[in-house]
């Protein structure tokens, strides 16, 4: 594990360029038999920066983040992460829109599945209970997920994708089954640690609020196509009703409604 | 008050047994009063003869229950991971399935006589399908979106079958075999009623030769205890088990 490197580092510009991963995907396709989903993707995300995915229901944005974690593998193209084409899964890590908590494990068992291929021992449990922490559940480390709220569950979830410190982090639509408020917590909660550790966020979400309060740079996915690139030059932390964003949003929903 | 409540029917029931018999109501030679019985159990205990029958019994409940369990989990868990293995043998278990175990005895008794591998071979037989059928299908309706976490965040196949298949298939399991310890009973008691020179069947039928209602009405007792003490100690590690899952977790 080498964490330690990025606790011992101080300055925070040089944590965020060694903790994240630059993603380079080059003419990448993706067809299920005769549909393709996803035609020739080309795409350069600079290492930590904090990209949002919106796009129409079925234009291929989960897709694109199976790609981009590793769970299936492009028809055609090239994914590079940090220059590397292959080798490169241990890296990322994909947060679904369910927790998809193991009912039958405890929340600390439930994070250390995030050190699957981390060797046994007591330093798994630390990590657990580190990250446990990060995700403000200290103190839960026992309950079964069962007894645990919507957004808890959420949290627990996020926790096991950092314990294992990737350098990309994947979202799929993680917080479209939460109530308003939970949403607006867990979405700080993402923005903060995204800031603590300096990973490469991706996150794909149907609510463009959501895209502008969080990204850097948001990614309109059309037919299987990057139909729009825009980048969102805001200061953080963003505060909600902020004019610029509006008309950001404004732009992206134009055009997402075919306005 | 609340506790006592659910007794005050079957006491009510043997109060009225037991005076039925006082006033010649009831025959002896029919249904011997709640005290006969009682006595009787006391004279097959005393004299050692109904712990051995109780052993021998219970051995051959739990030898069949043994092999025919463990051959269901196996094929189940087989046939539930692999396609292969269950496109070759499910529609074949599930035809078989189709004969009820005991109309076997017969040919059963022709293999075998009346040794113990009948006994062992019927039990195993009943108890073999609600196992296989209930591991199967345990098998079959673990969360996919489970799986599909434990292999993007890297589990190991071992890992993902002790740690999401395997307790996925628990609930299901555990039906299996409760249904399979009902049937495991059932099955002896059959088994040995028809054939046998031991156990808690034969300790009836040789009291039926000698018209010794009472002990045939304890062999009955016995069987129900038995059956009884099989299930609740499946519950409790049931509910240990799946302490996980609210709906077994203790209030
Ligand atoms: N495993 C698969 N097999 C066949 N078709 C699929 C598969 N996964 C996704 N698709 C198809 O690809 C298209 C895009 O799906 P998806 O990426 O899930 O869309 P989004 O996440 O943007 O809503 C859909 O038409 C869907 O039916
Ligand atoms: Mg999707």
């Amino acid at each position: 594990m080498n964490l330690s490197i990025f606790d011992t580092v101080p300055d925070t510009e040089l944590r965020v360029s060694s903790a994240g991963s630059a993603v380079s995907l080059r003419g990448v396709t993706k067809a299920f038999g005769a549909q393709t989903v996803l035609h020739g993707i080309d795409l350069d995300i600079p290492a930590g920066q904090f990209v949002a995915i919106v796009g129409r229901s079925g234009c291929g944005k989960s897709t694109l983040l199976r790609l981009l974690s590793g769970l299936d593998q492009p028809t055609g193209g090239t994914i590079e992460i940090d220059g590397r084409s292959s080798g490169w899964r241990d890296r990322t890590r994909l947060m679904f829109q369910e927790p998809r908590l193991l009912p039958w494990q405890r929340v600390a068992a439930n994070v250390e599945v995030g050190l699957s291929h981390a060797p046994r021992g007591a330093d798994r449990r630390r990590l657990a209970l580190e990250a446990i922490g990060q995700v403000g559940l200290s103190g839960r480390e026992q309950e079964w997920p069962a007894i645990l709220s919507g957004g808890q569950k959420q949290r627990v979830a996020l926790a096991r994708a950092l314990v294992s410190h990737p350098r990309i982090l994947a979202f799929d639509e993680p917080l479209g089954a939460l109530d308003a408020l939970t949403r607006i917590e867990m979405q700080a909660l993402i923005e903060q640690v995204w800031q603590d550790k300096g990973f490469t966020a991706i996150v794909v979400t149907h609510d463009v609020t959501e895209a502008v309060a969080l990204a850097d740079r948001i990614l309109l996915l059309d037919a299987g196509r990057v139909a729009m690139d825009v980048a969102v030059d805001l200061p953080r932390p963003r505060r909600h009703g902020d004019p610029a964003a509006a008309a950001i949003e404004g732009r992206i929903l134009d055009r997402l409604l075919g306005r | 008050m609340k506790r006592a409540l659910p007794w005050i029917v079957p006491l009510t029931i043997l109060l009225l047994w037991q005076a039925a018999s006082q006033f010649g109501l009831l025959a002896d030679q029919v249904m011997p009063p709640p005290t006969a019985v009682a006595a009787a159990f006391w004279r097959v205990s005393r004299s050692g003869e109904l712990l051995h029958d109780i052993e021998v019994s219970t051995w051959r409940a739990f030898a069949g229950f043994a092999v025919g369990g463990g051959i269901g989990f196996v094929l189940g868990m087989l046939n539930g991971l692999s396609p292969v293995s269950e496109k070759l043998t499910d529609s074949t278990l599930q035809m078989v399935r189709n004969i009820p175990h005991l109309a076997l005895i017969p040919l059963v008794i022709l293999w075998f006589g009346i040794g113990e591998e009948a006994k062992l071979f019927l039990v195993a037989l009943g108890v073999f399908f609600p196992i296989y059928v209930n591991t199967l299908h345990g098998v079959r309706s673990v969360d996919r979106q489970l799986l599909e976490m434990g292999r993007a965040y890297g589990m190991s196949e071992r890992a993902i079958f002790w740690r999401v298949v395997f307790p996925g298939a628990l609930p299901s399991i555990f039906v299996g075999l409760r249904y399979g310890l009902g049937i495991m009973w059932l099955t002896l008691i059959v088994a040995e009623t028809i054939s046998a020179s031991s156990g808690i069947g034969f300790m009836a039928m040789n009291a039926r030769e000698f018209m010794m209602v009472d002990v045939v009405v304890v062999s009955i007792l016995i069987y129900a205890a038995l059956g009884k003490l099989a299930d609740s100690v499946a519950r409790l590690l049931e509910r240990t088990c799946l302490a996980w899952n609210p709906v077994y977790a203790e209030a």
